[in-house]
C-alpha cells in the first residue's frame, strides 16, 4: 500500500524536476548559440551589459519583489564588489598570484556579502520607509567616500585593472570579447539559477511571508529581521557577482558604479520587468539595455520618454511587463488567447500613433529651444521638418488628439474583450 | 571668535533652509504616510519658476508666484497620481515619488538645459548688512533667515491654532484615530501636499539665486533633506527642525576648519608612515576636515541608526 | 507538575489608563480554557501580552514554569505557545498550501536554512497536507488564502496556528462573525485540534464557551472576577452580577 503509494508520487516528482531543469537547460543552450547570430564585438558588449545587469536586478529583486524592501542605494553593493575585483586583479598581476579569471566573481560576491552583512545588522530592521531611506544614506555616503577615499576608489578617475594579467584559465588568457561572453553567461546561468533555488528554500519562503505580513511571521516561529537580514545578505552576494563580471567586461570602475543614477536605474529596470514574478527582472534588463542603446543613438531625449515609462508603469501596470504577460495565463487556459489579438491591434495602432506624435511635439519643442541660433531644421524618424515652421507642430498636435481620441473609443471594446476572455467558458458573467 | 559667530549664521541659514524642506517633507509623512522622494524636486522647480518669472518680473513676484505654482502642482500630483498608486501600498507610493523625481529633473533639462540659470537675489538686497571682525554678512542672508523664520512661525501658529492645524497634529499623534473620524478626507491629504511643495518651492525661490539653479540642485539636497528626517525621527515635527539646524551648523563649522587628520592622528600617537604613496592609510592622513563635510550628515544617521533605531525625537515605527 | 500557563500580577496601561489590573491565573496541562467578558474588558489586550506582542506593565507569564519576560513573539512561539488573531492574519498572497506549509517550517526545524528546497521535502508537504485534511481544505489548497471565504479563512487561521505543533495554543475570538452552521464547524475543528493540548481561548459565543471549555474565567474590567467549571461559573453571584449586568447593559 505504501510502497504503491510512493511509486505513484515519483511518477508526477520526475516530471516536476524536468518541469524544473528543462528551462535552464534551454537558457544555457540559447546562451550557448547566441553568439552565433550576434557575431560582432559591439553586440557581445553589449549582451554582456545585459547578463551583469541581469543578475544585479534579479540580486536586487530579491530584496524588491521577494521581501518587500525598497533599496535606494543598491549600486554600492555591486560597486564595492566591482572595486574589490579590480584590487584583486592588481594584486594578482603584481604578486603573480595563483587565481584565474573565472573565479574572481567568487570574489566578488565574498565582498558584496561581507558589506551586505555590517550594513544590514542595522538597515533591516525595519523595511518600508525607514530600510528605504537608511539604504539611501548608506549608498550616498559610500558614493561620497569614493571621491575621499583615493587609495582604495581611485578618485574621479576610479581604478582600473587588465584582466589578461590573470592566470590563463586552460590556456584561455580573456583577450577576446567572446571568451568574456562566455565567461559571462556562465556566470548569469550560476547566479540565476541560485537564486531562483534561493526562493524555494525555507529562508527564501519566509522572506515571501515576512514581505506579506511580518508579524504572523513572528508568530511562526520566525523574526522577521532575520529573514529580511539573511535575504539582504544574499542579495549582497550576487550583487557583488555583478560587480565582478563588471569588473572583468570594463575593467574599470567608478564613482558612477556606486552613485544614486545607478541605484535608481536598477529599481527602474526590475520594476518595469515587474517585481511580483521571477524572470521579471531578466525582461527588463533586456529591455533597458536595449532602449538604452538603441534609442540613446536616436534622441537626446531617451531618458525623459524612460521616465515618463517609469512613471506610467507604476500608476497602471504595477505588476510591470511579465506582470501584464503572467495576467494573460487565465486566457491561455480558456483557450482565448487568440481571441485578444485582434482587440489588441486595435488599441496598439492608434496608441503608437499617439505617442509617436506626442515625442513628436517633445522633440520639436526641445529643438526650438535648445538648437543653436538659426539652426532650424530637424530629422524625425527620417522626416526632415522646421521647427520653426507651424506645419509639424499642427500636424503632429493633431495626429495626437486624433489618435487619443480613437484609443478612447476603442478602450472599451478591448476591456470587454479581456474579460471575456479571462471568464472561463461556460460560466455566465 | 568672529568666525564662529559667522559660521553660527552660515549654518543657521542652511539649517534653516533645510527644515523649510523637511517641514514639508514630515508633514506629508505624518499625514500620508508617504515619504515624498520628489520633495527636493518641488524645490528645484521653485527656483526654476522663480528664474522664470523673475527674468520678467523681478524678484519678488517670483518670490510670491512661483511657490504657488509649485504648491498647485504638487496638489495636482497627488490628486492625480499619488492618489491612484495609494492602493497598491507605501512601497510603490514610494516608488512613484521616485519615478516623479526622476521625471521632474529630466523635465527641467529639457525646458532649461543642463547649464545653471543666472538667476540671483535682488539688487535691493545685495549689499552687506553688517560685518563682524572685517567678515561681512549679505543682507540677503539676514533676508533667508527672516522669510524661514517667518514661515515657521506661520505654520506653528496655522498648526497650534487654527482647526485645521489641530487635525494636522492630531494626524502626527493618532494617524489611525482622526482617519475614523472621518477627518482625513481627500481634500486634506491635497492640501497638506500642495503647501508642503509650497514650502519646498519657497525654499527653491530663495536657495537658488545663493545655492545655485541647475539640474543637480535637487539631488544635491534631497538626499541631506531625508536624512535629516531620519536622524530627526520620520514623522516628528521637532525632529525635523533640530536635526536641520544640527546638519546646517555641523556642515558649516566643517567646512571651516581646516583641522587635518595628520593632527589627530598624531595626537592619538600614530605615526605618520615614511613614503606617503606606499601606505594603504594614506588618504587618512591627508584629509581634512573641510573634506570630509559633505559626508558627516551620513556618518551622524548611521551613528544614530546604529544607537536610537527610531532617531532623535521618533515615536512610531514607520 | 507546574502548569501550562500561569499568569501572576500581570498588569497593562497605555498611558494613564491601566487596562489590565493585576491577573493571577493558572491553566493546567491539557486544559481547555476560555475567557470570557464583556467588550472592552481587556480580553485581547491579555492575549497580546501572554504572546509578547506588547511588553507588559508589571507582572510575569510563566509557560512551562518559565518566564516570558522580554522575549519576542517569535521566541514565545518556539517554545511551544502558538495564537491565531481576532482579525483574520493570514499570509493572503500565498496559497492555502503555502500558508500552512510555512508554518510548519521551523517547527520541522529548517530555521534559516538556504540549502533545503521546500518543494522536495516531503516532511513539509506531507505536514502540510495532514493539516489541510483536518480543516477540510483540502480541496482548496491552490487557491490563493486571499481568495477563500471569510469561514474558510478563519479555519485556515487555526490551520496555521496549530500547524507549529505547539503544545499550548491560543485562540482569539475564532468564531467571531460567523453563522450558526459555520460556528458548529469552527467548534467541530477547535475539539479536533485541540485534543491532548492546552487550549485558551477568548470568545463571545457562550454555546461555544459552555459546550467546549472546561475552565472559564471572567474577565471584568481588567481584572478576573471568577474562575471555574462552567457550571461554577455560572452559578456564580458575582459573575452574574457583573458581567451579565454588563451584558445586558450592553444590549440595551
Amino acid at each position: 500500500m505504501n510502497s504503491s503509494n510512493s511509486e505513484k508520487a515519483s511518477l508526477p516528482q520526475r516530471n516536476e524536476f524536468w518541469k524544473l531543469v528543462f528551462p535552464w537547460v534551454l537558457t544555457a543552450l540559447f546562451l550557448l548559440f547566441l553568439p552565433v547570430i550576434f557575431a560582432s564585438n559591439s553586440a557581445l558588449t553589449i549582451m554582456n551589459q545585459m547578463a551583469i545587469t541581469i543578475i544585479f536586478a534579479l540580486a536586487y529583486n530579491m530584496l524588491l519583489g521577494q521581501g518587500g524592501m525598497l533599496s535606494f542605494g543598491h549600486a554600492v553593493y555591486m560597486g564595492v564588489g566591482g572595486f574589490m575585483c579590480v584590487h584583486v586583479m592588481n594584486y594578482v598581476e603584481i604578486n603573480s598570484a595563483p587565481l584565474s579569471l573565472p573565479f574572481l566573481p567568487i570574489f566578488g560576491g565574498l565582498f558584496g556579502l561581507g558589506l551586505a552583512t555590517l550594513v544590514g545588522t542595522f538597515s533591516t530592521r525595519s523595511a518600508g520607509t525607514v530600510f528605504a531611506m537608511i539604504s539611501l544614506g548608506v549608498g550616498e555616503l559610500i558614493a561620497a567616500c569614493s571621491l575621499i577615499i583615493v587609495a582604495f576608489f581611485g578618485g574621479e578617475e576610479g581604478v582600473s585593472a587588465d584582466r589578461t594579467y590573470m592566470r590563463p584559465f586552460f590556456e584561455i588568457e580573456f583577450f577576446t570579447q567572446i571568451e568574456v561572453y562566455y565567461l559571462t553567461s556562465v556566470w548569469l546561468l550560476i547566479s540565476a539559477l541560485l537564486m531562483y533555488l534561493f526562493s524555494r528554500t525555507p529562508i527564501g519562503r519566509m522572506a515571501n511571508a515576512v514581505r506579506d505580513n511580518p508579524e504572523r511571521a513572528e508568530f511562526l516561529g520566525y523574526s522577521a529581521r532575520w529573514v529580511r537580514y539573511y535575504s539582504f545578505c544574499a542579495s549582497g552576494f550576487f550583487c557583488g557577482i555583478a560587480g565582478a563580471l563588471f569588473a572583468i567586461n570594463f575593467e574599470i570602475l567608478t564613482e558612477e558604479n556606486l552613485n544614486l543614477a545607478t541605484s535608481g536605474s536598477i529599481l527602474l529596470v526590475t520594476f518595469l520587468g515587474g517585481v511580483g514574478v521571477f524572470f521579471g527582472p531578466i525582461i527588463g534588463a533586456v529591455l533597458f539595455t536595449l532602449l538604452q542603446t538603441v534609442l540613446g543613438l536616436y534622441t537626446e531625449l531617451w531618458q525623459l520618454y524612460l521616465g515618463a515609462l517609469f512613471l506610467a508603469t507604476v500608476m497602471f501596470f504595477p505588476q510591470g511587463f511579465a506582470g501584464v504577460l503572467v495576467s494573460h495565463a487565465p486566457a491561455a487556459r480558456n483557450g482565448r488567447l487568440g481571441s485578444l489579438f485582434i482587440p489588441y491591434v486595435k488599441m496598439a495602432a492608434p496608441s503608437a500613433v499617439c505617442l509617436w506624435s506626442v515625442a513628436g511635439l517633445a522633440e520639436l519643442l526641445f529643438h526650438a529651444r535648445h538648437a543653436a541660433l538659426g539652426e532650424e531644421e530637424m530629422v524625425y524618424f527620417g522626416i526632415n521638418m522646421l521647427s520653426t515652421s507651424v506645419i509639424p507642430w499642427t500636424v503632429f498636435g493633431g495626429l495626437a488628439v486624433i489618435s487619443f481620441g480613437i484609443c478612447r473609443t476603442v478602450a472599451p471594446s478591448v476591456l470587454e474583450a479581456w474579460d471575456k476572455a479571462i471568464t472561463p467558458k461556460g460560466m455566465a458573467q | 571668535m568672529e568666525l564662529v559667530v559667522i559660521n553660527i549664521i552660515d549654518g543657521l541659514v542652511t539649517g534653516l533652509l533645510l527644515f523649510m524642506l523637511s517641514s514639508g517633507l514630515t508633514l506629508i509623512f505624518s499625514m500620508m504616510g508617504v515619504l515624498n522622494f520628489a520633495h527636493a524636486s518641488f524645490y528645484m522647480l521653485g527656483a526654476y519658476f522663480a528664474y522664470q518669472i523673475s527674468s520678467i518680473t523681478g524678484f519678488w513676484m517670483g518670490l510670491l508666484i512661483a511657490p504657488v505654482i509649485v504648491g498647485v502642482g504638487g496638489a495636482l500630483v497627488e490628486r492625480y497620481g499619488l492618489r491612484r498608486v495609494h492602493q497598491f501600498g507605501h512601497v510603490p507610493e514610494l516608488i512613484f515619488t521616485f519615478g516623479l523625481a526622476l521625471l521632474i529633473e529630466e523635465l527641467v533639462q529639457f525646458f532649461w538645459g543642463k547649464n545653471q540659470m543666472a538667476y540671483e537675489s535682488p539688487e535691493t538686497l545685495q549689499f552687506a548688512a553688517f560685518a563682524i571682525g572685517g567678515n561681512s554678512v549679505p543682507a540677503y542672508k539676514v533676508f533667508m533667515i527672516f522669510i524661514s523664520v517667518g514661515i515657521f512661525l506661520g505654520l506653528l501658529y496655522v498648526l497650534t491654532r487654527t482647526r485645521v492645524g489641530m487635525v494636522i497634529q492630531a494626524a502626527l499623534s493618532y494617524p489611525r484615530t482622526v482617519e475614523a473620524l472621518g477627518h482625513n478626507v481627500p481634500l486634506v491629504f491635497m492640501g497638506v501636499f500642495g503647501v508642503g511643495t509650497a514650502l519646498a518651492g519657497v525654499a527653491g525661490v530663495i536657495a537658488g539665486p545663493v545655492l545655485g539653479t541647475f539640474p543637480g540642485m535637487a539631488v544635491v539636497l534631497g538626499s541631506i533633506v531625508f536624512v535629516t528626517i531620519v536622524i530627526g525621527g520620520l514623522g516628528s515635527l521637532w525632529g525635523a527642525l533640530v536635526a536641520s539646524l544640527l546638519i546646517g551648523w555641523l556642515t558649516t563649522f566643517a567646512a571651516s576648519y581646516n583641522v587635518e587628520f595628520e593632527t589627530i592622528l598624531k595626537f592619538f600617537g600614530m605615526e605618520k608612515p615614511e613614503i606617503m604613496s606606499e601606505s594603504a592609510l594614506r588618504d587618512i592622513w591627508t584629509l581634512t576636515l573641510p573634506q570630509i563635510g559633505p559626508i558627516l550628515p551620513y556618518i551622524l544617521m548611521i551613528l544614530i541608526l546604529v544607537f536610537r533605531p527610531n532617531g532623535l525625537f521618533g515615536k512610531r515605527d514607520a | 507538575m507546574s502548569a501550562a500557563l500561569k499568569l501572576e500580577g500581570l498588569t497593562k496601561s497605555f498611558g494613564k489608563t491601566a487596562v489590565i489590573m493585576g491577573v493571577d491565573l493558572e491553566i493546567a496541562k491539557g486544559e481547555r480554557h476560555a475567557i470570557i467578558g464583556p467588550n472592552g474588558a481587556g480580553k485581547s489586550t491579555l492575549f497580546n501580552l501572554i504572546t509578547g506582542r506588547f511588553p507588559q506593565s508589571s507582572g510575569a507569564v510563566y509557560l512551562h514554569g518559565r518566564n516570558l519576560l522580554g522575549l519576542a513573539p517569535y521566541q514565545i512561539n518556539r517554545l511551544g505557545l502558538s495564537r491565531s488573531f481576532q482579525i483574520t492574519n493570514i499570509f493572503l498572497r500565498m496559497s492555502v498550501f503555502e500558508n500552512v506549509r510555512c508554518a510548519l517550517l521551523w517547527s520541522k526545524g529548517y530555521k534559516y536554512s538556504f540549502w533545503h528546497m521546500v518543494g522536495r521535502a516531503r516532511d513539509l508537504s506531507e505536514g502540510a497536507e495532514a493539516i489541510l485534511e483536518d480543516i477540510n481544505l483540502i480541496e482548496r489548497r491552490d487557491a490563493p488564502a486571499g481568495m477563500l471565504s471569510y469561514a474558510e479563512q478563519r479555519a485556515l487561521e487555526i490551520g496555521i496556528t496549530i500547524a507549529g505543533g505547539a503544545d499550548v495554543i491560543m485562540l482569539d475570538e475564532p468564531t467571531a462573525g460567523m453563522s450558526h452552521s459555520e460556528t458548529e464547524y469552527i467548534v467541530g475543528l477547535i475539539r479536533k485540534v485541540s485534543e491532548n493540548k492546552t487550549l485558551v481561548m477568548v470568545e463571545h459565543d457562550m454555546g461555544v464557551v459552555f459546550g467546549l471549555a472546561d475552565r472559564i474565567s471572567v474577565l471584568v474590567y481588567g481584572e478576573i472576577i471568577a474562575t471555574g467549571t462552567p457550571e461554577e461559573v455560572r452559578a456564580n453571584p458575582k459573575v452574574q452580577e457583573a458581567y451579565l449586568g454588563t451584558a445586558l447593559e450592553a444590549e440595551h
